[in-house]
């Protein structure tokens, strides 16, 4: 009686323990990256509140300060303050790296979902167009389109978005050739309705879960694109505070760390951030996968 | 089947060459400067005659399709034209600066490969142990740490702080480089037999070569983890298990080699992660390969060089793609039937 009753209660123990891991696995990282996330975001949107200085108010008689009660973050070689600048290259980097997604995820999802949905000898040109794209490594490839159209913001995104949306074409592609092949697509086509109507408001709608997975984990890769285009020196201009252009500034201050690890340490964050809410948006919208 | 099916890959990966020439003189006449201004100068420009001999003697007067074939015949010839910035020709500034690069691309794929496979194999069958938390870390640093940040806080905390790595490039300012064989170090000190010019030029790469890995370890050590997790699922593991090999030729026999198919096909995926890490990696270790003169020409914006760069890439990694998909075949033979 004793003995089987132990025997449960270790059992009952491992399943609360194995329940605790899976929970934390599900839910605590994508909690703290959702957290991240939404502190970015509240950085983005009140930074003129929580910057203590200007952001490019040059103070040549504070340069190079360590971090201290003063100046949080240090002070970089104008004498400007890091965390000012930090709080500020959030403005640039996350309406960056949603704005890329969000035009190159689109224009990727239709061009490679059309193609899909199409088939045939069409499809096979699409696709052919989009291995092109392929077939540079993407940094390098919007490093010589951003040279090529000139250094500024906008120009920078417009490279992003022309080496970012092959990728989308590629999985809304073959997300698009499953589901085309599905019932409810033929029972819909009995119906009667159009093809446009039947690709837009059926297949697309189903297609979506996967992708905005993929959207919410490519916000990451895209800001960490951009800093290192930046780096490069082929993102925003300075003065602006960027992160990327604000580690290459600092770079070869390697007592001052200060200057450029902060920035660094910011785009880390932000990436890591939005790692851990794209796992957990995935375990939620495809709940089969919670199981690996 | 097998030969049918090499020549096929071979064919479309020389069409992709042609074709990635096509994009790179398409970028090239997407620019917005005049290119007869920037050569020229204000005052020739401002001469109708000079403008007119100069795109003659140019070829820019012809049509856009003339002009391609023009580019094409100098690929051929080996002619990328002359860097803005070092008037040189592009191909010699490209040898010039690639065994630097290739040394340490070589060293740190090498560092990925040793580290990141059995760290993974190990991840996953120790899973939800601290190893396997360990990698997790591991991997998300590889994904979320800029490249440029992590080798300046290396260099910072190394060389800066601690004072126990090397100064930043190929040889301390007063050795002297071996004589010039193969352009690496470390081959051409071997060869000499100049043991002091070895032991400093192998310094001189662990660190940025361990930062450079550091990119692709996390990718590697990810999916061989995971993959590792899916053969462990696997039928023939549960019929080695039961007919009583003991668990390491389970582990190393059976699901290691079925495992490591999948990571095979990140090697294109991987060279070009480690392709944009050179480039930030030899900017901050001032590391003299193709990675530092990639970011000089774009900071510079020498478009000749950039583009020069950019095809060179792009062959390669179509190459290394080609290289995969043919090693594909090989293990895993169910691949070719789709």
């Amino acid at each position: 009686m004793s003995y089987s009753t132990s025997v449960t209660a270790i059992a009952a123990a491992q399943g609360i323990e194995n329940r605790r891991r899976r929970w934390m696995r599900r839910y605590l990282l994508a909690a703290i990256g959702g957290g991240i996330v939404f502190l970015w975001v509240f950085v983005t949107l009140f930074a003129p509140l929580i910057a203590p200085y200007n952001y490019d108010a040059v103070d040549l008689t504070q340069r190079l300060l360590p971090p201290s009660p003063q100046y949080l973050l240090g002070t970089d070689e104008l004498g400007r303050d890091v965390l000012s600048r930090v709080v500020y290259g959030a403005r640039i980097s996350l309406p960056t790296g949603v704005v890329v997604v969000m035009i190159g995820g689109v224009l990727g999802t239709f061009y490679g979902g059309i193609a899909g949905y199409l088939g045939g000898r069409v499809e096979e040109i699409m696709m052919r167009v989009t291995d092109l794209f392929l077939c540079f490594p993407p940094l390098i490839l919007a490093m010589a389109i951003a040279a090529a159209l000139g250094i500024g913001w906008g120009n920078t995104i417009i490279a992003m978005v022309v080496v970012w949306w092959p990728k989308y074409a590629r999985i809304s592609r073959s997300l698009v050739i499953v589901q085309r092949s599905l019932e409810y697509v033929e029972a819909a086509r009995m119906m009667g309705y159009g093809s446009g109507r039947i690709f837009g408001r059926h297949i697309l709608p189903n297609t979506v879960g996967p992708l905005i997975t993929l959207f919410t984990l490519d916000v990451g890769t895209a800001v960490i694109t951009f800093a290192g285009l930046s780096f490069l020196g082929l993102g925003v201009v300075p003065p602006t505070p960027e992160w990327g252009a604000m580690v290459s500034e600092g770079r070869t201050l390697i007592s001052q760390w200060w200057v450029s690890a902060f920035p660094g340490f910011a785009i880390f964050t932000v990436v890591m951030g939005f790692n851990f809410l794209g796992d957990g948006v995935r375990d939620w919208l495809d709940p089969r996968a919670k199981q690996n | 089947m097998l030969f049918g099916y090499i020549v096929k890959r071979l064919v479309a990966a020389c069409l992709m060459s042609l074709a990635a020439t096509l994009v790179i003189f398409l970028i090239a006449h997407m620019v917005p400067t005049d290119p007869i201004r920037a050569m020229l100068g204000d005052l020739a420009a401002s001469n109708p005659d000079t403008v007119a001999r100069f795109r003659a003697q140019w070829g820019l007067d012809r049509p856009l399709h003339e002009q391609y074939l023009v580019f094409l015949k100098g690929l051929f010839n080996g002619d990328l034209g002359v860097s803005i910035k070092t008037r040189r020709g592009v191909v010699d500034d490209i040898l010039q600066y690639a065994p630097a690069t290739l040394e340490l691309a070589t060293v740190a794929a090498l560092m990925t490969v040793v580290i990141g496979i059995p760290f993974g194999v190990v991840a996953a069958v120790f899973r939800d142990r601290w190893v396997d938390h360990m990698a997790r870390l591991v991997s998300l640093i590889g994904v979320a740490a800029p490249t440029f940040w992590l080798a300046f806080l290396a260099l910072a905390l190394f060389y800066g702080g601690l004072k126990i790595a090397p100064s930043p490039g190929r040889l301390n300012l007063t050795d002297i480089a071996p004589p010039t064989v193969t352009g690496m170090f470390t081959i051409d000190s071997i060869i000499v037999g100049d043991w002091d010019s070895f032991r400093a030029a192998l310094a001189h790469l662990i660190m940025p070569s361990a930062v450079l890995a550091a990119s692709t370890l996390g990718l590697i050590t990810r999916t061989m983890r995971s993959s590792m997790l899916e053969s462990l699922g696997q039928d023939y593991v549960r019929v080695a298990r039961a007919k009583g090999l003991p668990e390491r030729s389970v582990i190393m026999w059976h699901a290691v080699p079925n495992a490591l198919i999948p990571v095979v096909t990140l090697g294109g995926l991987a060279y070009a992660e480690l392709l944009a890490g050179t480039v930030m990696t030899e900017t901050i270790f001032a590391w003299p390969g193709l990675g530092r003169y990639t970011y000089q020409s774009a900071t510079a914006l020498d478009f000749p060089a950039i583009l020069g760069i950019t095809l060179v890439v792009a062959v390669v990694y179509l190459i290394m793609n080609l290289i995969v998909d043919i090693s594909y075949v090989f293990l895993d033979p169910r691949a070719i039937r789709q």
